[in-house]
């Protein structure tokens, strides 16, 4: 005789329905109906008036060989992740380990460091201009150089990131900072009890506790070198040697040009470029569960 | 506590998320922001006229205002939009809900729009005030159906600009051909001026060289086809273009890819430059009392076949939309802006333009006012301006791109020519 348990009342049921029908349709209606329309007006050469004209991959076929600044901005992006990556957090670390050891005027040089991150980078992208302006900017004229430091496509994206990354820094040295404060002292005793050198202390034994904040800072960094966009913007309009994918998409959906179709292909390759960094971290994450 | 509780709990959650949430999302979908101005209003017979206007500047607005200011026969209201943010959502604002009379361009750029049926047909206007307008002002307002949808109502033309006294006083003479031209660059330079300012960050200044070029070399209907993307970018006669102005790269001020427009216009007011090849809005950069000072030329001639008959002198007007509530009192409305003493308002109260009908007063111009007045009269054919002149997207994602990397690298024409007519060739089909 099996008695069978209703686990569900009904009155479980419909709330159910309607928490999951409401999350399902606002992340459908927000997230995936319009990941998927890009996708499919990727296939189309819309132009944001007339009628829809299916012309499937001819887009990102004209992408790869007619429009030269793609290729710049998928180079400048992932320029824009090594650097953030392997020179703007690395030394934000630095700055983070050394402001630990409660330097003296520790806190000035932690305002100092911390005072570009409550900039927008569009602001960012302003000052920038202040000190490379080839005319009037500061770095010419201490150093006396008449360099065109935003003008010249060889250069410009150098000294943009490290504008860029003048604010990154200050962001990763207090997450590190954070972490750092909440590693345990007794850690770094037993260490320095068995002998460890100052080196070996930080990368054998504080280093690994920092797992969670090493995580978040990657995941912080990734963000922000793929949604890099209002510090090129505003210094030329991401235009001569500054392009980005999201200001190809931009220029190409909202300017005047309309070419919807277009940019939403640069859109869907970004997303595809965003994708691959979001699966190998949650399969990263998944299988140390 | 029974299972009640938690139930009520979900209860209670699910009715904040449909107090708070639900609504906030509605008016997040909503797509408010119709950014507005108050309106000049005079009571008439033909009801309320709304204008969308992208008179975002001082000046402009003001002189906008005190023009409707004289017209009676409707009520007009004015929805005043950031110039550029008006000319970026223009695709939208069409499509959606657009005012029954908008500010627009002259040319391609009004063609674009009539031929995708997003305007209304004006010739019964044009019928009535055509007397007014020179033919090649006609030809600008005429779409390609050969109806006209605009009305111009000023604009204000692209020549080499210098400061008088600076000339004066090392004997400089304005050129008449590339060689003489090519030559006083060189004297300015020896005297240790920057013989020619330009700068090139925004991407747009760049094509007037590229305009006055073309049209001096390979006259103003090849101009205008080469625009309409009926020429090939790798004929010789574009690639002539570009050596031409490849041999006058060495006297163009440095590093102008980092240079906005105003900058390159102050180092002109400061004598650091000897001229600047730009729109009579150059003007603004200098102070009020320096402004007499400001001469032009027309960019000399190459092609003795083409002369001096071509320049470019974008054209600012009015059109009326394909959905306009009122077209009776937005007809009216433009035969009140194309009339001369609406247009001799804005000039008085803008100095870098020109009235558009050829019946306007011209003696309340300034010098500089007239001696333009005088250039586009004597000019055959008026061009809009590369931006104006052919598609929107061509122009913005290939011509600046294009053009900018020409003048970061003026030797690799070939390579560059090859890359416009691919993209041209993705574009125009």
């Amino acid at each position: 005789m099996a008695v069978r348990t209703r686990r569900y009342s009904a009155r479980d049921v419909t709330v159910l329905v309607i928490g999951l029908g409401v999350a399902i349709v606002v992340n459908v209606g927000l997230i995936w109906g319009p990941t998927l329309a890009s996708v499919g007006l990727s296939g189309t050469d819309w132009n944001g008036i007339g009628p829809l004209r299916w012309v499937g991959g001819r887009n990102y076929a004209d992408l790869a060989g007619a429009y030269p600044p793609f290729w710049s901005a998928v180079r400048n992006n992932l320029l824009w992740l090594g650097f953030l990556g392997l020179v703007a957090t690395p030394f934000g670390l630095l700055c983070a380990v050394l402001l630990d050891r409660r330097l003296r005027l520790s806190r000035l040089y932690q305002s100092a460091l911390y005072l570009p991150v409550v900039l927008s980078l569009a602001v960012v992208g302003f000052i920038a201009q202040l000190v490379y302006s080839s005319d009037y900017g500061v770095l010419n004229a201490v150093t006396g150089l008449s360099v065109d430091w935003l003008g010249d496509r060889s250069i410009n994206i150098w000294v943009v990131m490290v504008a860029a990354g003048w604010r990154h820094v200050g962001y990763v040295m207090i997450i590190y900072l954070a972490g750092l404060k909440a590693v345990d002292p007794a850690l770094k005793e037993a260490a320095a009890i068995d002998g460890a050198s100052e080196a070996q202390t930080f990368f054998r034994v504080v280093f690994p506790t920092l797992r969670p904040v090493n995580v978040i800072v990657l995941v912080i960094t990734v963000i922000e070198a793929l949604r890099a966009f209002d510090i090129v913007y505003a210094i030329n309009r991401g235009r001569n040697g500054l392009e980005l994918l999201s200001v190809l998409v931009t220029e190409n959906i909202v300017g005047e040009a309309s070419r919807i179709g277009f940019g939403s292909a640069i859109a869907v390759i970004l997303l595809a470029i965003s994708i691959g960094f979001i699966v190998t971290y949650l399969s990263q994450l998944f299988r140390e569960e | 506590m029974d299972h009640g509780a938690p139930l009520s709990r979900r209860n209670l959650l699910l009715g904040a998320a449909a107090a708070a949430g639900v609504p906030a999302l509605l008016a997040g979908c909503s797509s408010g922001a119709r950014p507005s101005a108050g309106g000049a209003s005079a009571s008439g017979g033909l009801g309320t006229v709304t204008l969308g206007s992208n008179a975002s500047d001082e000046v402009p607005k003001k002189s906008l205002a005190t023009v409707l200011a004289s017209f009676h026969s409707a009520q007009v209201k004015v929805n005043t939009v950031d110039h550029n943010t008006f000319q970026e959502n223009i695709n939208r604002y069409l499509k959606g809900r657009p005012d029954d009379v908008f500010t627009w361009f002259a040319g391609y750029r009004m063609q674009f729009f009539a031929e995708q049926g997003l305007a209304t047909d004006i010739s019964d206007v044009w019928r009535e005030i055509g007397g007014d307008y020179t033919q090649a002002f006609k030809d600008a307002s005429t779409g390609t159906d050969g109806k006209q949808y605009f009305v111009p109502f000023t604009y204000y033309p692209w020549a080499v600009f210098y400061r008088k006294s600076l000339w004066r006083q090392k004997g400089y003479q304005p050129p008449r051909t590339l060689d003489e031209f090519t030559a006083l660059a060189r004297k300015m330079k020896a005297d240790g001026l920057i013989p020619i300012a330009f700068a090139d960050k925004d991407g747009w200044p760049a094509m007037g060289t590229f305009d006055i070029i073309n049209m001096r070399t390979n006259g103003y209907d090849f101009h205008i086809s080469l625009m309409g993307g009926k020429e090939s970018w790798t004929d010789p006669r574009v690639r002539q273009v570009f050596d031409t102005w490849r041999g006058l790269m060495e006297y163009h001020q440095p590093a102008a890819l980092g240079r906005t427009w105003q900058e390159a216009a102050q180092s002109l007011q400061q004598k650091k430059t000897g001229m600047y090849l730009l729109g009579m809005f150059v003007a603004q950069q200098f102070p009020e009392n320096e402004r007499d000072d400001i001469d032009f030329f027309t960019f000399p001639e190459i092609d003795p076949a083409h002369g001096t008959d071509s320049i470019d002198a974008p054209i600012d007007g009015y059109m009326i939309s394909a959905k306009a509530k009122n077209v009776d009192g937005a007809k009216a409305l433009l035969k009140h802006l194309a009339q001369a003493a609406a247009q001799n308002v804005a000039t008085g109260l803008d100095p870098g333009t020109l009235a558009a009908s050829s019946k306007a007063d011209t003696s309340g111009y300034s010098t500089l006012q007239k001696r333009g007045a005088e250039l586009v009269s004597k000019a055959k054919h008026i061009a809009q301006f590369l931006d104006r002149d052919t598609r929107p997207d061509f122009a913005s994602t290939v011509m600046i791109p294009s053009l900018q990397s020409f003048v970061g690298k003026p030797g690799e024409i070939d390579s560059l020519l090859a890359g416009i007519e691919k993209q041209k060739a993705t574009i125009f089909r």
